[in-house]
C-alpha cells in the first residue's frame, strides 16, 4: 500500500462528499416536480411526451397502480430489446455483419439490461451490432436507472406524506429523471470521454499493421455515449468484453477516477434528498455515514490483500502486489477501489478482473453484493434497499425498549416489518438456492474455468451478481449456455422485482399513516448510535446468511493459497 | 388491478417508442456527430499513422515477440492482443494454469536477460488483454537485452525509457507507466538514425 494509493481513496471520498448536497438538491427538485433551469429547453419535450402518451403527470397513483405501470413499461422495454437482438442480422448499423443472438442469450441479455443488472454472457465487440448497442442496450441504461430513481422517490413519499392515498406518478418521475438529470449529464460526460480517447463512431472496426507487420483489427463503435450512462446509471454493461478495463472504454487514470465518482454520484445525492424529503437532512447524513463506514472497511481489505499479492507467485520469483487481471495505468490502488465501488453500488462495471483477485480480495466484492448492495447501492435501488434495513433497525431498537418502533414520524407496524423481511429474505433464498442447484447439476458444473474452491466461487458470484442486479462476474465462468442464461435470467428478474413490489407496498402503507410526533421516548434516527445500529443490522442480517457459502468458496481458497495448494 | 393494467398500455407503448428514438438514436448519433467534429482523432480510436500506413492505436498494446523490441505483458485476448476479443485470463490465485504460464514466462525472460526478480506486470496478464503499458520497472528490466540485440549503448536505451515514462496525473491518479508502442517506435527511430 502506498501513500499515493490512500491519497486517491481520500480524494475520491472527499469529492463525493462535496457533491452530495448539490446533486441531492437537484434530485430534490425533480422529486417535488419543481422546474429546473433545464426546463426552458427540455420542457416542451417533456410535455410532448405526456401528450402523445396521454399521461396526466399530476395524477397521484396508488402504490398498486404505480407498481403495475412500472412493470408494464419494463415489460415493453424487455420485448423491444429481445426483438432487436433476435433480428440483429437483418437490421441496419451492423458493420461487422453479426448474426442474431440465440433465444436464450437474447432472453438473458434483455432481462439483464431491463433490470439494471447488465450481466453479460457475451463479448460485446464480437456479438453486438452498433444498433443493438445503441437502441437495444443504451436505452435501458437510461430507463432502468430512471426507474430505480423513480421508485426511490415513491418510497421517500411514503415517509414524507401524511394520510395520503398516493405515492406520486411513475411516468412523471421516470420522465423527469431521464430528461433533466441523466440525459444532460451524459451529453457533457460523453464529450469528456471522447476528448480523453473513448471512440465515438459508426465504424465497426479498423485494421492496422503492427510494427512487427502483423494485422491487428481494432473494434470501434459508438462507445462514449454508452459509457457515460453505463457509469452514471450504475448499469455497468460494457461495450467491450473487458468492460472498463478496455483502453477504449477507460483510457486514462483520470477517466478511471471520473468513472468511479460517477458510479456513486447519484447514490450519494439521494441520501441527502431523502433527508430533505423527510424534513431533516441529518437523517440523510446518518445513513450516508453508515454506508461510508462499511465501504471504507471493504476498500481497506481489498487494497491490503491485492497489495500483498499472491504468495504462490512470490515463490516463482515474481514479487509484489497482484497484477494478474489488472491494468498498469490504473495500478493496484485504483483497481481495488474500483472493485469495491462497483459492487457497493450495483454497477458491475469492472476495470480489473475480479476472478483473478486474491481469494480474500475477491471475496469483498462478492460480499458487498450479498449485503444487498445497500452501501450506496444502485441509483435508487441502493437507498430504498437501505431504508428496508432501516425499518428492521427501528424494529429491533423498538423491541429492546418495548415501544412501538417509529421512523421519521411513521409508526412501523407488523405489516411493514413483514414486508421488509420478505424483500430482504428473497435475495439469500434465490442466491443460495440457485447456487446449490448449479453446484450439483452437470450443466452447472460445466461452467467454471477454475477448479477447486475458486470454481465454486465463480458459480456463487454469478448468482449473487444476478440476484443483486450487479452484473460484474468472476468472468471465467462460461455462462452463455441455455442453463446459465435461463437460470441467471430468472434470478435477475426475481432479484429486481421481488424487492420492488414489497417495497412499494410499504411505501403505500406508510403514506397512508398519520404523522406521530417524536417524543422523549422515540429512538432518534440521527446521530452515531443510529448509524452504528444500521451498520450492525446490515452486516448481521445481510451478511451472516452467506457466511457458510463464503467458507466453501473464497475462505477455503485463501487457505489453499497460503499453503501453496494448486487446483 | 385490471384497470391499472389497461391504463398502463398506451403510456408504456408510446413512451417506449419515444424514448427509444430519443435515447437510442438521436442521443448517440448526435454525440457521434459532435465527437467527430470536435475530436476526430480520439473519436476514431487514437490511430497512429506512419508514412501513410496505420501502425496502431496509442491506446492499444501490441504483441511484440521479437527480442529487438521491448516485450509487452502476456495477453489473454484471443491469441494475444486481439482487438476483437478483449479478455483477461480469469485465473484465480490457486490456479495450476496460472502457475504454469508464469513459470514459462519467467523462464523466457531469464533466458533473454538473467536476473531475478521479474517485475510482476511483465509476467501477469492484464485485464483487457490489450494493456498499452508496462511499468517503468518492466521496461528497465529489459534494457540490457534490447540494447544488446540492437547493438545500441545501454545508456542510450535506458535514457529512452526514462524519457517515455508517463507520470501519474496530479501525482496520485494511477501508476507510472510506459506506453509500449510509443517506446518501441522511438526505439526503431534511434536504430534507424544510428544505422545511417
Amino acid at each position: 500500500m502506498t501513500f499515493q494509493g490512500w491519497l486517491l481513496i481520500a480524494a475520491f471520498v472527499g469529492i463525493l462528499l462535496a457533491l452530495t448536497k448539490p446533486v441531492g438538491l437537484w434530485l430534490f427538485a425533480l422529486y417535488e416536480g419543481r422546474p429546473t433551469p433545464l426546463h426552458a429547453i427540455l420542457g416542451p419535450v417533456e410535455r410532448g411526451f405526456y401528450k402523445l402518451s396521454a399521461i396526466d403527470p399530476n395524477e397521484d397513483q396508488s402504490w398498486r397502480r404505480y407498481a403495475v405501470h412500472m412493470l408494464i413499461f419494463n415489460a415493453a422495454l424487455l420485448l423491444l430489446t429481445y426483438a432487436i437482438l433476435r433480428l440483429q442480422a437483418g437490421l441496419p448499423l451492423n458493420p461487422l455483419g453479426y448474426a442474431g443472438l440465440s433465444e436464450h442469450l437474447s432472453f438473458n441479455t434483455a432481462v439483464s439490461f431491463t433490470t439494471n443488472t447488465n450481466w453479460q454472457s457475451y463479448g460485446g465487440e464480437s456479438t453486438m451490432s452498433n444498433l443493438s448497442q445503441m437502441l437495444g442496450l443504451t436505452i435501458h441504461n437510461f430507463l432502468s436507472a430512471a426507474t430505480g430513481i423513480a421508485l426511490a422517490f415513491a418510497f421517500f413519499r411514503g415517509f414524507a406524506r401524511r394520510s395520503a392515498a398516493g405515492i406520486g406518478n411513475f411516468w412523471a418521475d421516470m420522465t423527469r429523471v431521464t430528461l433533466y438529470l441523466l440525459l444532460p449529464f451524459c451529453i457533457v460526460y460523453t464529450l469528456f470521454l471522447i476528448a480523453s480517447g473513448v471512440p465515438q463512431t459508426l465504424a465497426g472496426s479498423v485494421d492496422v499493421t503492427t510494427l512487427e507487420g502483423v494485422k491487428q483489427t481494432l473494434a470501434l463503435g459508438p462507445v462514449a455515449s454508452q459509457e457515460a450512462i453505463k457509469m452514471l446509471g450504475t448499469n455497468g454493461g460494457g461495450f467491450f468484453n473487458a468492460n472498463s478495463a478496455h483502453p477504449f472504454e477507460n483510457p486514462t487514470a483520470l477517466t478511471n477516477f471520473v468513472q468511479m465518482v460517477s458510479i456513486f454520484l447519484i447514490g450519494f445525492g439521494l441520501t441527502w434528498t431523502f433527508g430533505k424529503a423527510v424534513g431533516n437532512t441529518r437523517q440523510g447524513w446518518a445513513i450516508l455515514a453508515a454506508m461510508l463506514t462499511i465501504f471504507l472497511i471493504g476498500v481497506t481489505i481489498v487494497y491490503a490483500q491485492e497489495a500483498a499479492g499472491n504468495p504462490i507467485l512470490h515463490g516463482l520469483g515474481v514479487p509484489g502486489g497482484n497484477m494478474e487481471g489488472k491494468e498498469v495505468r490504473f495500478g493496484i490502488a485504483a483497481s481495488a477501489l474500483f472493485s469495491v465501488v462497483t459492487t457497493a453500488a450495483s454497477c458491475g462495471a469492472v476495470n480489473a478482473m475480479h476472478d483473478s483477485f486474491t481469494a480474500l480480495g475477491g471475496m469483498i466484492p462478492l460480499f458487498n453484493i450479498q449485503l444487498g448492495e445497500v452501501v450506496v447501492g444502485g441509483v435508487g435501488a441502493g437507498i430504498y434497499g437501505f431504508l428496508l434495513f432501516a425499518i428492521l433497525a427501528v424494529f429491533v431498537a423498538g423491541l429492546t425498549v418495548g415501544r412501538t418502533p417509529e421512523n421519521v414520524g411513521k409508526k412501523i407496524e407488523s405489516r411493514e416489518v413483514k414486508l421488509a423481511v420478505l424483500a430482504i429474505a428473497v435475495l439469500p433464498l434465490i442466491i443460495l438456492g440457485f447456487t446449490a442447484i448449479a453446484s450439483v447439476m452437470d450443466a452447472g458444473l460445466a461452467g467454471p474455468l477454475n477448479k477447486g474452491p475458486h470454481g465454486f466461487s465463480e458459480i456463487l458470484y454469478a448468482f449473487t451478481s444476478a440476484v443483486g442486479n450487479n452484473g460484474s462476474a468472476f468472468a471465467g465462468l462460461t455462462a452463455n449456455t441455455p442453463f446459465y442464461n435461463g437460470l441467471l435470467g430468472i434470478a435477475m428478474w426475481l432479484g429486481r422485482f421481488f424487492v420492488i413490489i414489497p417495497m412499494l407496498a410499504i411505501a403505500g402503507s406508510l403514506a397512508a399513516k398519520k404523522y406521530t410526533p417524536a417524543t422523549a421516548g422515540s429512538f432518534p434516527t440521527t446521530g452515531p448510535l443510529w448509524t452504528g445500529l444500521l451498520i450492525g443490522i446490515v452486516l448481521i442480517v445481510g451478511g451472516l446468511t452467506f457466511l457458510p457459502s463464503l467458507a466453501l468458496g473464497p475462505i477455503a481458497d485463501h487457505l489453499a493459497m497460503i499453503r501453496g495448494q494448486l487446483f | 388491478m385490471g384497470k391499472d393494467f389497461l391504463t398502463s398500455l398506451r403510456p408504456a407503448i408510446v413512451l417506449t417508442i419515444l424514448f427509444a428514438l430519443l435515447l437510442g438514436i438521436v442521443y448517440p448519433l448526435t454525440m457521434t456527430g459532435i465527437g467527430q467534429a470536435l475530436f476526430p482523432h480520439q473519436a476514431n480510436g487514437s490511430l497512429i499513422e506512419e508514412q501513410g500506413k496505420l501502425v496502431g492505436s496509442s491506446l492499444i498494446g501490441q504483441g511484440f515477440a521479437d527480442p529487438r523490441y521491448f516485450s509487452p505483458r502476456p495477453s489473454a485476448a484471443g491469441k494475444g492482443y486481439d482487438g476483437l476479443a478483449s479478455s483477461g485470463s480469469n485465473f484465480g490465485s490457486t490456479s495450476q494454469a496460472l502457475v504454469d504460464r508464469t513459470k514459462a514466462d519467467v523462464a523466457k525472460f531469464q533466458q533473454m536477460s538473467p536476473g531475478l526478480p521479474v517485475p510482476s506486470d511483465l509476467v501477469t496478464a492484464s485485464a483487457s488483454g490489450l494493456d498499452p503499458d508496462i511499468s517503468p520497472e518492466a521496461a528497465f528490466y529489459q534494457v540490457a537485452r534490447v540494447a544488446a540485440v540492437r547493438g545500441l549503448p545501454a545508456a542510450r536505451v535506458r535514457a529512452l525509457v526514462q524519457d517515455t515514462i508517463r507520470t501519474p496525473f496530479l501525482g496520485f491518479l494511477g501508476d507510472p507507466s510506459v506506453n509500449i508502442l510509443d517506446l518501441n517506435r522511438r526505439l526503431d527511430r534511434i536504430s534507424a538514425t544510428t544505422a545511417q
